[in-house]
């Protein structure tokens, strides 16, 4: 038996040329001490294998139409066998996608990886980033809850704000005037063909190109990159000190992707998807738009930039870094690679990082958003022990006209604006009326809104906040 | 033969390589037209608006502000419930009805009317809007957009219109 399928495995290597051209791809010989640090690219590979791989049999599930998607998304997470868990791993499989993505391009840039000769590595690689973050946005509207529909339209109307062609790129996004049946087609088909074939394309030529390349050595402070003698000099460093990729190095891609993925399944296990958010209707208005977490970064900023810069960051932002990511190695390709020696790209790598992290718990809070489903001030949770009828009435209209959604009393309410828990003792009576009356940048003016006696209730009921 | 054209002779293996490539790029344009046809389709679909009533003249009080909800212009067969809009009406006078868009003039999300406090607020980023539509507080650019509203035969009509988007050089004054 055991000779008989020898004969058949030597009869396919023949006619494939496996152990003629395979095998020494597996055992290329790779720089020594590439460690730990090196498992990240590796690891976003492996996801992104688990991604097709869940997403197709996601495919087998739902409906790609405006009409049905939501139906298909409720059937996927309540009926299905393990559809809970199947959409679960998709989910968090794009989660750690992203993450692992970031920490390698990080990796990538603090070892200055970029230099000389693989600045085509680097280019392929921010094609496959800008390729993740776009997969990562579309996923999220091919849930088709009410969050996919409203994000699609926020989307459009980013695109809607470059010059003079933003109404079409607008319209390109949506499939046409409005939401409709002619927009979860088109973003299925980006999500599901278009973009994965580009990953898959772009995937091809990065390994290619670490294949043609070599996987750059660790750096060592002093040893600079000179790009007419690296080639040579790193072609010697393999002869004489090179391990074989397969299995000296590779076992740590295999350990560190198979503990992402089995942490990966148990979230998925433990936590479920992401809930779904209502049914994808257009005309329901009482809804609370809210991004999956890797666009909450992006949802943060457009809250707390100023706002007279925000059309122009919304066009120049997204090019700026783009143009600048893919400028990158041709700024600096050669000398010094160590972090120890390039302090300033260690710095930068940490502002961007503390940057966007900051964006993130912020956006998850949300300050700026008023809250609707505050509960109106119960008399129990005003200072005022014995409140008068004037005082009564003004808990009542403090919730009443909105103030509540934006500021917090006792616990009650919202955090845009100031706690006003103690505002009688900060300020008089008049100045609280002049703010009322004029408002400020994140508070309508409403002076032309209450009564007078309205703005006497408010104000009495404020004042004995002290 | 005169001999210039001697010299620009070409060989035959010159001339079917040329022939092959013009044959290949042929092949390739024209698989491209509906294929790029379908990529760009919706700039390429005809733009109708329709007049939708939304209701009776009977069913709008004057001074309130109501959600009404309408089918856009072209809807999909396919569209299920995404080929829905709404839009916040207020009946201004006897015959006068002013029709804002749903759509938060900053990106778009979907402000509520809140009835008690006469502002419109958006979830998303603390947009608020007076009574009139302008900009009341936080980041929106523009003032509410507006739908033409007519009143025909008894009934409320609303004129769709495409998602309201906000242009670059958007002002706060309407």
């Amino acid at each position: 038996m055991k000779k008989y399928l020898k004969k058949i495995w030597n009869w396919i290597d023949d006619r494939t040329g496996i152990t003629e051209n395979i095998v020494p791809i597996m055992k290329h010989p790779v720089p020594p001490k590439a460690t730990w640090a090196y498992v990240f690219g590796s690891a976003v590979l492996f996801c992104f294998i688990l991604q097709v791989i869940t997403g197709v049999a996601l495919s087998l599930l739902y409906q790609p139409s405006s009409k049905d998607a939501y139906q298909s998304l409720v059937f996927i997470t309540d009926k299905a066998k393990f559809g809970n868990v199947l959409r679960g791993i998709h989910y968090f499989g794009a989660s750690a996608m992203i993450i692992l993505v970031g920490i390698h391009m990080m990796r990538v840039y603090i070892t200055a990886s970029y230099k000389f000769p693989r600045e085509m590595n680097w280019i392929s690689g921010v094609i496959l980033l800008l390729c993740t973050i776009f997969m990562g946005f579309t996923g999220q509207l091919l849930r088709w809850d009410s969050n996919g529909v409203w994000s699609s339209v926020v989307a459009a109307e980013q695109l809607g704000r470059t010059p003079i062609i933003g109404k079409y790129l607008a319209r390109l996004l949506l499939g046409g005037d409005t939401i409709g049946g002619q927009s979860l087609s088109r973003f299925y088909s980006y999500h599901v063909f278009m973009v994965p074939a580009m990953i898959f394309i772009f995937i091809g030529i990065h390994l290619y190109l670490v294949i043609q390349n070599g996987i750059s050595e660790p750096p060592k402070a002093g040893r600079l990159v000179e790009p007419k003698k690296y080639r040579a000099w790193y072609k010697n460093l393999l002869k004489e000190k090179g391990v074989p990729f397969w299995p000296n190095a590779a076992w740590r891609d295999v350990m560190f992707s198979s503990i992402v993925i089995i942490c990966i399944i148990c979230l998925a296990v433990i936590f479920g998807p992401p809930a779904l958010s209502g049914k994808p209707d257009p005309s329901v208005l009482t809804t609370t738009p809210k991004p999956d977490w890797y666009m909450v970064p992006f949802f943060a900023l457009f809250a707390l930039m100023p706002h007279n810069i925000e059309s122009i960051s919304m066009l120049l932002g997204p090019i700026l870094t783009v143009v600048i990511l893919f400028s990158i190695p041709f700024i600096s390709n050669k000398g010094e690679r160590s972090p120890l020696k390039r302090p300033w790209a260690v710095y930068g790598v940490i502002c961007v990082t503390v940057f966007v992290i900051s964006l993130l718990v912020i956006g998850l809070k949300a300050p700026w958003s008023p809250h609707f489903n505050t509960k109106p001030l119960p008399l129990t949770a005003i200072k005022s022990a014995n409140p008068d009828s004037t005082i009564i009435q003004g808990v009542h209209l403090f919730y009443s006209k909105g103030c509540n959604y934006c500021h917090k009393i006792n616990n009650y309410g919202g955090i845009d604006g100031p706690d006003l828990t103690t505002i009688g003792n900060r300020l008089s009576i008049q100045e609280l009326k002049v703010r009322i009356v004029n408002g400020g940048k994140n508070m309508p003016a409403y002076g032309g809104i209450l009564t007078k006696e309205d703005m006497n209730n408010i104000v009495a009921f404020l004042k004995s906040q002290n | 033969m005169n001999e210039e054209s001697q010299k620009d002779e070409i060989t035959r293996r010159d001339f079917f390589l040329k022939v092959s490539l013009g044959l290949a790029g042929i092949g390739a344009m024209a698989a491209a037209i509906p294929i790029v046809s379908a990529l760009i389709a919706p700039l390429l679909e005809k733009q109708n608006q329709q007049w939708r009533t939304v209701g009776k003249l009977a069913d709008f009080q004057t001074g309130t502000t109501n959600l009404v909800t309408f089918i856009n212009a072209d809807p999909k067969p396919y569209a299920g419930v995404t080929a829905k809009s709404a839009a916040w009406l207020r009946r201004t006078d006897q015959n006068d009805f002013i029709a804002f868009a749903a759509n938060c003039t900053h990106l778009g999300c979907p402000v509520r009317w809140e009835k008690d406090a006469h502002l419109f607020m958006c979830p998303c980023h603390g947009g608020v809007y007076y009574e009139n539509g302008n900009v009341a507080a936080g980041p929106p650019p523009k003032p509410l957009t507006r739908y033409e509203v007519r009143v025909y035969n008894n009934e409320v009509q609303l004129k769709t219109a495409p998602l309201p988007i906000t242009s670059i050089n958007a002002s706060k004054n309407a």
